[in-house]
């Protein structure tokens, strides 16, 4: 049933693409799809473009394994729509056409800047698509047993599909499907984790029997410990041979053991799950998470059984709450390496404040990094490509406010709901050790298989929709931007259309290629970074050319090329990839994760410094057209 | 229907007042979100304490920020709206993307 469900989903939305792309002949229909949505669906329609892999899986994934830490991401996430609502919503709609080019281009007409909003838009949409195309592809691995790169590319053959027929209506309407969607089953979901309660045995409503990790002596094992305990994650670990047989353990304290789980990857190839050959449906890391202690209570009569969302957040705030957290360490066993996932105790008091991923009582750098975060996370959303086309889709300015309020309430809604899923997937042991962006579909999984495939199906649409989105953004800067603007090719209706489409096609399939060399990444992490990127490229420029008469276009192509270059070398020497190329972290030359509180000064700093030494006061006859209207625009407003 | 112009608007009389209000809510909204964080980075434990009905500092400061921006926004569209039908005689935001507007009006230079 979960197979039939979510493919009779795909199905409908291919079905709905295809059908609205019979009507698209304009480049404005496809673009922005004639301006002419109704602001109660584009509202929507935003929630579905913004609630993206990174909000549903990553974040519950996130919160699931470092409690309040990824609520940070549901905050920030929200509270920059109140930047692009209270500032950038109605003078964008009154100033663009298809693309942020068109809008920070508006008063002068410059090549410059139309090719680095364009390339800046193709950076951030590749970045942001990166965690979509990994989410899809974790989506996929459990749901019909195939391999994470055939998500990736499902994904991305059906979203080529959308965007190549029908552009921004299809991908208006999917979005708005999907949003509805979204919030709707992720009532329902959390309605059943309420209704479930907290338990400290939990058994997945009966249908996974609740394992009890053991401690035992090293003499109670009948084995023995082969060598010396093995440091890893600040912890020691031993090799227990019992039998002939190898098991990892926990050392607790010296001669006292806790079981865990582990893998090994052996020097000929093969991978052992807690020692015996992987099977799928057979032999598989059981899934974790779990609390030990409710208030203080544990064993069957601590269960609670139905409680109410807040009481179930007390709860799991009091201090004498322990719930377990399981962290991953790598060991070298010989030629083999071993995996070693293990369970830490946190009491409810330090889950439910951040603390656990962003050491806010850490160093200097730590608490920056937090900082640096949650800056990029105000600014960054009202300077998404992605986002800012959708305000080009609605008749006019009101409208634009409008479906930004709507676009409020229904994201914000969500983003409460996702701390209940997020800590419902801990409570219920719903956490796949190997990635924690499953959490929330396996959550639904305990819950039968129609939820599961709801929600799978869902959050396959999520998928779908934001890349969609971002995937249209690119093909504008590459086509409308780039080809017809830039390089002045000056394409009819019809090939300007056909462009878009070609691009859109190149776009997706190098989205492809980096969402399976992502793969294992936290998908809200990655989107965090384009989040910085954006703030750092669009929002200078986006703001001086609404506020700052003296902005210059010399200021904005500065600003846009400074604040995306130093955005993205930032990330490329920070701790975050130090790793991927084989170097130690701590060696890392910028030593944040998250480049915004940098990258974001320097832009706003640059805008202004080149504004100011490339400015000239108009001239009389200037300063009158200034003030009056001027064909050019009235075109833009007009959308024709 | 969908894929025609989008059409054309009417001068909008209230874009200056909306461009005030937008700046004095964003500010408002800016130093409770700043808030948020600089007690996060300064006295972190505080948020530990329990505020109301068993829920601790940091939840209800956070659920205080999403409920805030929403009702900020309603606020916001409500004094928008009101402003519009007074100033131009429509509640739908017709305008007129010029006239009013005092945000675009620089002479434009040709760039590179």
């Amino acid at each position: 049933m979960t197979i039939t469900i979510f493919l009779l989903f795909v199905a409908s939305v291919l079905f709905l693409s295809f059908y609205l792309g019979r009507r698209v002949k304009s480049s404005g229909g496809y673009y922005a799809a004639g301006g002419q949505i109704h602001w109660g669906v584009n509202g929507v329609a935003f929630a579905g473009d913004y609630l993206s892999a990174a909000s549903f899986l990553g974040i519950c994934g996130m919160i699931a394994t470092a409690g309040y830490d990824g609520f940070l991401y549901s905050i920030g996430f929200l509270a920059g729509w109140v930047v692009a609502l209270f500032v950038v919503a109605e003078p964008l709609k009154r100033m663009g056409k298809y693309t942020l080019a068109d809008a920070v281009d508006l008063r002068f007409d410059s090549r410059a800047i139309k090719l680095a909003a364009a390339v800046g838009t193709l950076i951030i949409s590749i970045c942001y698509l990166i965690p979509q195309m990994v989410g899809a592809g974790v989506l996929i691995e459990p749901l019909l047993n195939l391999p994470h790169y055939v998500g990736v590319i499902s994904v991305g053959a059906v979203v080529i599909a959308i965007v190549a027929t029908a552009g921004m209506t299809s991908t208006t309407y999917v979005q708005f499907i999907k949003g509805a969607l979204l919030i709707v089953f992720s009532f329902a979901l959390v309605i059943a984790v309420c209704v479930r309660g907290i338990s400290t045995t939990p058994d997945q409503g009966g249908d996974v029997p609740f394992y009890e990790y053991g401690t035992a002596l090293v003499s109670e094992l009948g084995g023995s410990v082969v060598g010396d305990p093995v440091a890893a994650g600040g912890l020691d670990f031993v090799k227990v041979t019992t039998s002939g047989r190898d098991s990892w353990w926990l050392e607790v304290e010296p001669g006292l053991l806790r079981e865990i789980q582990w893998e090994t990857r052996t020097a000929d190839g093969q991978r052992l799950v807690n020692g015996e050959p992987e099977v799928l449906g057979v032999n598989e890391l059981r899934q974790v998470g779990g609390v030990v202690s409710i208030a203080g209570r544990s064993g069957p009569q601590a269960d609670t059984g139905p409680i109410s969302p807040f009481r179930m957040l007390a709860l799991l705030s009091d201090r004498e709450t322990l719930v377990q957290l399981w962290k991953t360490a790598r060991i070298e066993d010989g030629q083999d390496i071993v995996t070693v996932h293990y369970p830490t105790l946190v009491a409810g008091n330090e889950l439910m404040r951040p603390g656990m991923l962003f050491r806010v009582e850490g160093s200097i750098l730590e608490k920056l990094d937090f900082l640096s975060l949650m800056l990029a996370l105000f600014l960054g959303t009202a300077a998404l490509p992605h986002i800012l086309i959708r305000y080009y889709t609605v008749p006019s300015p009101a409208a634009a406010r409008k479906s930004t309020i709507v676009a409020i309430a229904a994201i914000g809604t969500f983003y409460i709901l996702t701390l209940f899923m997020g800590l419902g997937a801990m409570l219920n042991q719903t956490i796949n050790p190997l990635t924690d962006n499953m959490s929330a579909p396996l959550l639904a999984k305990s819950f039968g298989p129609f939820l599961f495939a709801a929600i799978s199906a869902i959050a396959f649409a999520t998928v779908l929709g934001t890349v969609a989105g971002l995937i249209v953004a690119a093909s504008g800067a590459v086509a409308h931007d780039i080809m017809d603007r830039f390089a002045g090719l000056r394409l009819t209706e019809k090939a300007k259309v056909r462009a878009g489409k070609l691009a859109a096609v190149g776009v997706g399939v190098v989205a492809i290629v980096l969402g399976i060399l992502f793969r294992g990444m936290n998908v809200s992490f990655l989107v965090g970074l384009a989040f910085a990127i954006a703030a750092s490229a669009n929002l200078p420029s986006i703001l001086a050319i609404i506020f700052w008469r003296k902005t210059t276009w010399q200021g904005i192509t500065a600003s846009m090329v400074v604040g995306v270059t130093s955005a993205v070398v930032l990330i490329l020497l920070s701790p975050t990839m130090w790793p991927k190329y084989g170097l130690l972290a701590q060696d890392a030359p910028f030593p944040l994760m998250n480049p915004g509180i940098v990258s974001i000064p320097l832009s706003f700093l640059t805008i202004i410094v080149v504004s100011l030494l490339t400015w000239k006061a108009p001239s009389a006859p200037e300063a009158v057209a200034a003030r009056e209207p001027d064909a050019r625009k009235l075109a833009v407003a007009g959308g024709s | 229907m969908l894929h025609e112009p989008a059409m054309r608007a009417g001068t909008d009389h209230a874009a200056g007042f909306k461009t005030r209000l937008g700046l004095k809510m964003f500010g408002f909204y800016s130093l409770f979100y700043a808030g948020f964080v600089a007690i996060n980075l300064i006295a972190p434990r505080s948020m530990e304490a329990t505020i109301v009905a068993g829920l601790n500092f940091a939840v209800v400061y956070g659920f205080g920020l999403i409920v805030l921006a929403l009702v900020m926004a309603l606020i916001y569209s409500h004094s928008c709206g009101r402003q519009e039908a007074a100033l131009n005689g429509s509640q739908d935001g017709s305008c007129d993307p010029i006239a009013g507007e005092d945000s675009t009006g620089a002479p434009r230079r040709t760039g590179s």
